[in-house]
């Protein structure tokens, strides 16, 4: 059993920094603009704004669940987390140490500590390259382990993702399965000894009982290895059965955000109602006989002003389309009155944020008294 | 005179041969889909699920040998001429696919592609056939059905291309509808859409639809009936209710934990283990007894199909146990352990 000591052993303890209190992953106002193609004799260029001002934090040892329409921005995110896309503005911490300031954690650290699995198991993999070859290249790369240490290394974490090492090692990724070929992707993840993975659609495209059986080990491995995970999933089931905490994204904005449990039980925000009314119900004798919302997500190039779901929403009213609503705690569902700081600015550096890490919070100007809105605070606003 | 049924399948086997293997994708499928009926096949990929459907339509390579018979509102598909099958295609029976990006022609507006479609089959007019078309897109609900006439498809969103595919579909008033997991590209607040449009235009035309899915949520929406589908088998048939809540083969059970279906949060999941079988080596008896955790020796004999009552059957060994067990508690149950399978 001494093979697999090291891993066993490794990350939890040893690199945790900031103490168990400091979220692992702080991220404030990220924001990622793309400019779309210029309409011919138009001054002005489209932009997509993909990402545009999200907050949120995760703490150690714990699941954010990202949930989201395609085009809400969830995988933009991901990619700025790790600087695979550049961030036009914002601030990500990393265990107390900003990411890229001089007194903080650099870009090549960050990309170590945390680490991502894709949803295309196939072409994250090289095809030229064996399963044993691929998940020894990064420790070899990267942090100069011998390469007799990292081959067996790399066999241990076959051992541990639930492949045999003696069938598999030498193997092709185009030999594997899908779900086989998502375990070597986990694994070749887990050789650099990640504190956080951030899983992109990871089980999206398996069928569902190999989903199942990769799920149970995903959970294995956070507890085994104290891993914190950020995932990323449009399968509401999916990120309900996983997930500590959860964000809705909307057309690159937070809506809602909060535990797993006040989020499918008593959701506050008008999409995330529509999003988990439109879950088919698993039930042939009571099946859904109205659809929650109509039409498609709007297209992101040049988004609605004010709240971006407002032209999708029942309640929409004037203000909905002068004033973006800021997400801010939701004291209760009933009344919503609100205190005045924003839940999401905590002092830097400290292990400030572990009050945001737990507040159910929404932005939605119905959940907010005074703002304008007929419904404001009067907590007429009804969800099932 | 009886009307004959909208669909009738009779010991349907595709295999395909490749090389030296041969794939065993359906093997021995019969049903019989009344006109109005929404059969719901359920299956992870390599079940073949997709392969039974494009049997329906003789939509099959070269490559692959069809036996056993299919009847389409009683004419017979298999035997049918070129020809023949030209008409039918689309005119009796249409499909519906996945990627509607990929099933609909970049070059021609929707409303060409709509137009010429009943033109081509019904030997209409060009006004005629663009007032037919308005009113189609009409119908799938598309807003401002006069200007996406002349839309092309990547003009339109996810969820209109498949409404428009929907309308290409529908053009020619087909008896049997088959649709090829319509949904899964899409959103889910735009599938749900979907689906209750299909649900709607289903019960208004009176159509047999076919709806393959590996979602058993949708199923459970869609379905009238529901067949689960095995490497290649029925495994299970009968209404979405007995199958999703009385289910009786162990396979069912499995995918229905695995789809997180009534499961409480953060628990440890059931899996099936393993992995699909190979289509070119099925074992003899039954091809899921590998991966299932109450397989005995018998099991390695083809299971019968066993009537749960009300048309609801399962092939399983093991359903018959239960029923006697549920029947007569005195019979000492057969043992329930799991047994190695050779």
């Amino acid at each position: 059993m001494s093979t697999t000591d090291f891993l066993a052993a490794a990350p939890a303890a040893a690199n945790d920094r900031g103490g168990a209190k400091q979220p692992l992953l702080i991220v404030r106002e990220l924001k990622k603009y793309f400019s779309a193609k210029t309409r011919f004799l138009s001054l002005r260029a489209d932009q997509v704004q993909a990402v545009d001002g999200v907050s949120f934090s995760i703490a150690k040892g714990s699941t954010l669940g990202v949930v989201g329409e395609s085009g809400c921005g969830k995988s933009t995110t991901a990619r700025l987390l790790l600087h695979l896309i550049e961030p036009d503005a914002g601030e990500i911490i990393f265990d107390g140490e900003a990411v890229g300031a001089s007194d903080g954690i650099s870009v090549r650290d960050l990309r170590l500590a945390a680490q991502m699995v894709f949803q295309d198991s196939y072409s994250s993999l090289n095809p030229r390259a064996t399963i044993g070859d691929i998940i020894a290249f990064g420790p070899r790369a990267a942090k100069g382990v011998a390469s007799r240490v990292a081959t067996q290394r790399a066999e241990n974490l076959l051992e541990q993702v639930g492949l045999r090492a003696s069938l598999f090692a030498r193997r092709y990724p185009h030999e594997l399965s899908g779900g086989q070929r998502q375990r070597v992707n986990i694994a070749r993840a887990l050789a650099l000894e990640p504190r956080l993975l951030i899983l992109d659609e990871a089980v999206s495209a398996l069928d569902k009982s190999v989903e199942a059986q990769i799920l149970n080990l995903l959970s294995d491995l956070r507890d085994d290895l104290g891993l914190t995970y950020l995932f990323i999933s449009h399968d509401l089931n999916v990120v309900r059965h996983v997930s500590d905490r959860v964000v809705v994204m909307y057309l690159g904005r937070i809506v809602e955000a909060g535990d797993v449990g006040e989020i499918f039980r008593r959701p506050l925000h008008p999409y995330t109602q529509a999003l988990l009314r439109a879950m088919p119900s698993m039930d042939p004798d009571h099946r859904t006989s109205e659809p929650p919302l109509t039409g498609d997500p709007p297209n992101p190039i040049n988004p609605p002003s004010g709240c971006r779901f407002r032209t999708r929403c029942v309640f929409a009213e004037a203000v909905c389309a002068r004033v973006s609503p800021v997400l801010a705690a939701a004291k209760s569902a009933i009344g919503g009155s609100e205190d005045g700081n924003d839940p999401l600015r905590p002092s830097r550096f400290s292990s400030g944020g572990d009050r945001a890490d737990r507040e159910h919070q929404v932005a939605c100007h119905m959940m907010v008294t005074g703002s304008g809105h007929s419904r404001a605070g009067a907590g007429a606003f009804g969800h099932d | 005179m009886i009307e004959p049924p909208a669909v009738k399948v009779d010991n349907l086997r595709v295999r395909f041969r490749q090389r030296e293997r041969l794939i065993h994708a359906v093997n021995d499928v019969s049903f019989t889909l009344a006109g109005g009926e929404v059969l719901g096949i359920l299956g992870e990929s390599g079940s073949g699920k997709s392969v039974t459907l494009r049997a329906l339509m003789r939509l099959l390579p070269a490559n692959c040998e069809i036996d056993g018979t299919i009847a389409v509102a009683g004419d017979e598909i298999m035997t049918a001429s070129e020809s023949r099958l030209e008409e039918m295609r689309g005119g009796r029976i249409a499909m519906i696919f996945q990627e509607p990006v990929t099933a609909l022609d970049p070059v021609f507006t929707i409303g060409q592609q709509i137009a010429e479609t009943i033109r081509r089959h019904e030997g209409i007019d060009r006004r005629t056939a663009k007032r037919r078309t308005l009113e189609l897109l009409e119908r799938v609900q598309i807003p401002s059905a006069r200007r996406r006439f002349d839309a092309y498809p990547h003009e339109l969103s996810g969820g209109m291309r498949q409404r428009a595919m929907i309308a290409l579909a529908l053009s020619c008033n087909p008896r049997v509808l088959l649709a090829d997991e319509p949904t899964t590209a899409l959103d889910v607040t735009v599938q749900i859409q979907i689906l209750l449009l299909l649900r709607e235009l289903q019960r208004e035309l009176g159509m047999a639809v076919i709806f393959v899915t590996h979602d058993v949520g949708v199923a459970a929406e869609i379905s009238d009936r529901l067949a689960v589908m095995y490497a290649g088998r029925f495994v299970e048939t009968g209404s979405a209710a007995q199958v999703l809540k009385k289910r009786a083969h162990p396979y069912t059970e499995g995918l229905l934990a695995a789809n997180l279906h009534g499961v409480a949060p953060g628990t440890r999941l059931k899996t099936i283990s393993g992995a699909p079988p190979n289509l070119a080596a099925l074992p003899p008896g039954c091809a899921f007894a590998p991966r299932c955790p109450d397989a005995m020796p018998i099991c390695g004999t083809m299971p019968p199909s066993v009537d749960c009552g009300g048309g609801h059957i399962a092939c399983c060994f093991r359903t018959r146990d239960r029923l006697t067990e549920v029947r007569d508690s005195t019979t000492p149950a057969v043992s329930l352990l799991p047994t190695t399978v050779p």
